[in-house]
């Protein structure tokens, strides 16, 4: 009994943070839908994106030979190492948020007013394109990533554990959420996106510029998407050219799974799709856990096809 | 070059201009949806202080105008100007922030944020005017009591008399010098209509010039100085509302009369 409790604790453990990026990464989905009714498919490049560039300006500044002395302020005090991480993220989301913004101006904006078959087929190609490019440029093989500070495992029931790096990446995330979730209520620019997703046309007539909503909305999306990418690359401990696919599908499920288009639905989403895939390979196998999160998937599209927090009625005048 | 245009003039049109200055120039223009020419040269006059009425039947151009002159569509030919400067071409935020503000047919509303932070909406562009747009609030909430109340609940909550009082109030916060309604009265109780009605002359009275589209004809004409019935995409006829409510075409084709 005690050991299964310890099982069940664990697998939340490890659930919670999966779910954590999962909900990071169906953010970018969401924020795109609500505000084009596009599914940005290209989204989970911007997380495999992001664990390069985070892996790379990692490597970058804890090399002694491109920065100095400055290596071993970073890796020498707890302080440093909270700067150097800082630094990691900041390059990375503003990196890949850039990314975001051009894959918009040239691979979605033209196609604006075509069928809605055609930006989806678009962003296809841009994945495509994407993972070629790292493939082309970087690197064929999966790039270690490595552990800059040692991590810890603190017991906490039975043979329950937690990870210093799960901790870390928890309430980095916890974070971003209410940080994100905070400006879409409280500042402008969140207002206009607000206003933007639930009537486009009115938005434009209240003297909001539709297009800076949509460019600052292919921003913020992917650079949470990267953030998502360098967290995976951590736990995980590699960095590959396809390592957004199977997150990217999942995170979109999580997306689905809350109520496309709503942000705290895309949170919940990702950490129940997390836990539960958590517990599917905790108490079935490992094998199991993609059936069972998909099976979750089908009963909530069956049951409330708008998803969980979905708005139930469409509201059109 | 258009021959419907030039049917006929009420009588007695130039004593409207004598209202004073040109807020709004619509020059014949020509908008087209795809191959469809949905206007086929419109051209209007609407002074400063005026309510000017645009009435018809369905698909005879008068969303269509509006839709125009705000900058959700572009005409293909022919200029509009606000105050002396060409917006037509202008994109909508950009004809917003000019002072033209448009309340779209359907309310359009947003229904997930509450009636307050609709309003609120209303006046994006006046960042620098807080105290203003507290007034403006205010104001909107005296005009409409019922929005006060149902301050803190979801547009989509509303009935669709509350949503129209909501969406008119929310074109008022913007501080427009021109308002332009899209069918204000369309699905709403007589007594809902009276009040919308009571209100667009109220916001007349503090010096909003207003364009009004309506298919209730009787109503638009009786609180309008000006008027002008569309059909098919062309001006049919123009006249001062008085004349238009006694003009016969105009009685037998909107007001129902024999």
């Amino acid at each position: 009994m005690q050991a299964q409790l310890a099982t069940i604790v664990q697998q939340l453990i490890n659930g919670i943070t999966l779910g954590s990026m999962y909900a990071l990464v169906a953010l970018g989905y969401t924020l795109v839908y609500g505000i084009l009714l596009m599914i940005n498919f290209a989204h989970s490049e911007m997380f495999m994106v992001g664990a390069y560039v985070g892996l790379f300006t990692l490597t970058g500044l804890t090399n002694p030979h491109l920065v100095g002395g400055l290596a071993a302020f970073f890796k020498g005090s707890g302080f440093g190492l909270v700067i150097l991480f800082a630094l990691v993220f900041v390059v990375a989301m503003i990196a890949v948020g850039c990314l975001g913004m051009l894959v918009e101006r040239f691979a979605y904006r033209p196609l604006r007013n075509a069928p809605r078959l055609a930006p989806l087929i678009s962003a296809i190609g841009v994945s495509i394109f994407l993972q070629n490019a790292v493939l082309l440029w970087v690197n064929t093989m999966a790039l270690p990533f490595p552990q800059v500070f040692p991590v810890k495992e603190i017991t906490i029931y039975g043979s329950a554990q937690v990870s210093t790096l799960q901790i870390f990446i928890l309430v980095t995330v916890i974070i971003l959420l209410t940080a994100l979730d905070t400006f879409v209520a409280r500042t402008r620019m969140g207002k206009a996106m607000r206003a933007t997703s639930q009537d486009r046309e009115a938005a434009g007539l209240m003297g909001i510029d539709i297009n800076r909503v949509i460019t600052f909305t292919f921003f913020i999306g992917p650079a949470l998407g990267a953030v998502a990418g360098i967290f995976n690359g951590m736990y995980y401990g590699v960095v590959l050219w396809n390592m957004g696919f199977i997150p990217g599908i999942k995170s979109f499920t999580a997306a689905v799974l809350g109520g496309i288009g709503n942000l705290r639905g895309a949170i919940l989403g990702g950490f129940l799709l997390g836990i539960v895939e958590s517990l599917a390979s905790g108490f079935l196998s490992t094998g199991y856990k993609d059936v069972v999160a998909f099976i979750v998937l089908i009963l909530v599209l069956i049951f409330r096809p708008g998803g969980l927090l979905g708005e139930s009625v469409v509201e059109k005048v | 070059m258009s021959d419907t245009q030039a049917t006929v003039n009420a009588p007695g049109t130039g004593s409207a201009s004598a209202a004073g200055d040109v807020v709004l120039h619509v020059g014949d223009i020509h908008t087209f949806y795809g191959a469809i020419e949905a206007l086929k040269g419109i051209s209007l006059d609407v002074h400063k202080g005026e309510i000017v009425t645009l009435i018809g039947a369905n698909g005879a151009g008068k969303s269509t105008t509006l839709k125009t002159i705000s900058g959700l569509l572009h005409p293909r030919t022919g200029d509009i100007s606000f105050m002396g400067e060409v917006i037509s071409g202008m994109k909508v935020h950009d004809v917003t922030a000019k002072g033209v503000i448009q309340v779209p047919e359907g309310r359009r509303i947003f229904p997930r944020m509450t009636v307050e932070e609709n309003l609120q909406m209303g006046a994006f562009l006046r960042t620098s005017d807080p105290a203003g747009v507290t007034e403006s609030l205010e104001q909107v909430f005296d005009l409409f009591p019922r929005l006060k109340e149902r301050r803190w609940q979801k547009g989509g909550t509303l009935s669709g008399g509350e949503q129209q009082m909501l969406a008119t109030g929310r074109g008022f916060m913007a501080a427009p010098t021109l308002l332009m309604l899209d069918e204000p009265s369309m699905g709403l109780a007589p007594v809902v209509v009276e009040a919308i009605f009571e209100t667009i002359e109220k916001m007349n009275e503090q010096g909003i010039t207003i364009l009004l589209v309506e298919q209730n004809a009787a109503m638009a004409l009786q609180i309008a100085d000006r008027g002008y019935v569309l059909e098919t995409g062309s001006v049919a006829l123009q006249g001062t509302g008085k004349e238009l409510l006694v003009n016969e075409r105009v009685r037998k084709a909107y007001l129902g009369e024999s």
